[in-house]
């Protein structure tokens, strides 16, 4: 069996210690090295999340201590209440709104600045750096920072469009207040945020890509629009789903954003599956209702992050 | 042919100003908080609006750290910032010695189950903070941990070892495999060829990792503002959140803390600025 084990191992010369001095093997050494970070994912991560799954088949309420209590007639009332909650099916439609516009949008966006800073000749070390601002920002800065500039008196938006003359009273526009305006607002925060990232992979991708095909290609007469559409854009794909991979990890970062900027607020206008959550765990207590909500939040983070993860496989495979 | 040359100067030039106004753009937001925090509130809130400072003062961190006589902070930021270091600096140092354990181990080895574990791994860091912070506080309520610092620092270990163990993975496999077996072939065992050749090699890896680590902790929001309920147990994010719920808007306080905020994250994108991009884009085309 350890014989077995060392075939399957990446090196060709073993320690020969390990048949003699009992020193640990190869087919061993690797749980030990895993150990650790099992131990505490499985502790810390997935032992909660799975009590979460309990609690959400129960009606607990924070302060009623009796009410954590699996019964199987009841067993499926939070999740009946919910899908038959109209503020759920707001939240779901919202956060599926959002989320279209703030991947596709900071994604064609990403990828043309990426272009543009790829052909870019002069000062492209300074451009970079500035690029890497928004990576400065933790999410809620981001959302405290929007929160500001969208405000209807002191906002620097307002502001802006009085001192050009589009605007002819103070605080005219309610950004954070009007539909669709809400939206739109944290929809440009949640993109400022996710485009360093985006580009800088995708520049990096462009960058590597062989020179030779380009110079092929303008050899046989393809314009610039054609390089990219039939090169670039395809070259790019492994790049592209790995950024996309990266923000998909991380997409319930918009709750920092939409808390801080509207708090999902005004009547739900804003309201994501994140925001809702808080909204019935934390502000109303009802916790096993709270947890069956965060268990639709965690169904879409995983599918969102195997969808992108398999398309980086597969397009691994096709290069 | 001196006509397209021309043209094509001028595209060009066309090309780096439209970049420039472009980054400027993304850029100016972070510029403007940082200057709003040195200007006096009578310019903030003017109506008409006033573009160009005509006082810079520091007032606004001389009252955020208690040293200005007439004007009372509305928030401990001592805590935060003690809270805050001693969650990401404890969750850091941990976090990433095991997940370069674990890193180690998917690079240089072939086992069971291997890929199910590494997307095990890797599937627990999409876990979202606010499905996990409410079952963690019915269990930290149980065990007396909430408003605890050391409760906190677990969870940001737990969530910063998938991110860490993935970085290190790809540092590691860049290292010549080489190296290990001729460490091997001099007697060595896998503990001590990793600790005494390859762990060295990694170090600028580490260091990656760590920064990339720390940022997550400091910046999370989702479990702390559930897990720390006193305002003395609360880290800077959910520190500024409850600034902002104050009854009146301090707005040049807010600017003042968020610069405070953006330090680290300044200072470690300036240092990582190089490994960054190649740091996330390993494996994108190496299988």
């Amino acid at each position: 069996m350890t014989l077995q084990a060392q075939v399957q191992s990446g090196s060709s010369a073993e320690p020969e210690q390990s048949f003699t001095d009992g020193r640990i093997s190869a087919r061993w050494f690797p749980v030990f090295m895993l150990l650790p970070a099992i131990l505490f994912i499985l502790v810390v991560l997935l032992f909660p999340l799975i009590y979460s799954l309990y609690v959400s088949f129960t009606p607990y309420e924070l302060l009623k201590p009796n009410s954590l209590k699996f019964e199987l007639a009841r067993a499926l009332r939070n999740y009946q209440r919910l899908f038959a909650d109209a503020i759920f099916w707001k939240s779901v439609g919202n956060t599926i709104v959002f989320l279209f516009l703030s991947i596709n949008l900071s994604y064609v966006i990403a990828l043309g600045l990426s272009q543009l800073l790829a052909r870019v000749t002069r000062g492209q070390g300074l451009m970079r750096t500035l690029l890497m601002v928004p990576m400065m920002f933790a999410p809620i800065l981001v959302g405290f920072q929007f929160r500001w500039f969208f405000n209807a008196n002191v906002g620097l938006v307002n502001n802006l469009l009085f001192s050009l003359g589009l605007m002819q009273e103070r605080g005219q526009i309610a950004w954070l207040v009007d539909e669709p305006l809400g939206m739109f607002s944290i929809i440009v925060a949640s993109i400022w945020m996710n485009l360093p990232v985006l580009t800088i992979i995708l520049l990096a991708g462009t960058l590597s890509l062989p020179v030779e095909t380009f110079e092929a290609a303008d050899v046989d007469g393809a314009n610039s629009w054609q390089q990219f559409r039939f090169i670039t854009f395809p070259l790019l794909a492994p790049f592209s789903y790995i950024a996309l991979t990266i923000l998909s990890l991380d997409i319930s970062r918009a709750f920092d954003i939409v808390r801080i900027m509207t708090d999902g607020g005004p009547a739900h206008r804003t309201e994501l599956i994140w925001t809702y959550v808080t909204r019935l765990a934390i502000e109303n207590t009802k916790f096993g209702l709270g947890s069956a909500m965060s268990w639709v939040t965690v169904v879409l983070a995983v599918a969102f992050t195997l969808y992108f993860f398999r398309q980086l496989v597969r397009s691994r495979v096709v290069r | 042919m001196s006509f397209r040359a021309g043209q094509r100067r001028r595209n060009q030039r066309f090309l780096n100003a439209l970049a420039w106004f472009v980054l400027v753009l993304i850029a100016l937001p972070a510029f403007w908080i940082v200057l709003t925090a040195f200007r006096p509130n009578v310019e903030i809130n003017s109506w008409p609006p006033v573009w160009v400072p005509q006082e810079i003062t520091l007032d606004a961190f001389a009252t955020m750290f208690g040293l200005n006589p007439d004007e009372r902070m509305r928030v401990p930021v001592e805590n935060y910032m003690r809270n805050s270091l001693l969650a990401a600096g404890i969750s850091t140092a941990v976090a990433v010695s095991i997940g370069t354990l674990a890193g180690y181990a998917f690079a240089r080895f072939r086992f069971r189950f291997q890929t199910a574990a590494f997307l095990g791994i890797m599937l627990s860091r999409a876990i979202p903070g606010v499905a996990l912070s409410l079952p963690l506080f019915i269990l930290f309520n149980q065990m007396r941990l909430v408003n605890n610092i050391f409760g906190l620092a677990a969870v940001y270990i737990a969530m910063n070892i998938p991110f860490s163990t993935w970085l290190m993975d790809g540092f590691f496999r860049q290292i010549p495999q080489d190296l290990s077996e001729a460490a091997y072939i001099d007697g060595c065992g896998y503990w001590s060829a990793f600790w005494r050749v390859e762990l060295p090699l990694a170090l600028p890896g580490f260091a990656t990792a760590a920064i990339f680590a720390f940022l997550a902790a400091w910046n999370e929001f989702q479990i702390v503002s559930v897990l720390a309920r006193s305002a003395a147990a609360r880290t800077f994010p959910p520190g500024l959140f409850d600034f902002t719920e104050q009854f009146t808007f301090d707005w040049r306080g807010m600017a003042a803390m968020s610069a405070i905020m953006m330090v680290p994250a300044v200072i470690f994108v300036i240092l990582v600025q190089r490994n960054l991009v190649s740091g996330m884009t390993f494996g994108a085309t190496k299988g």
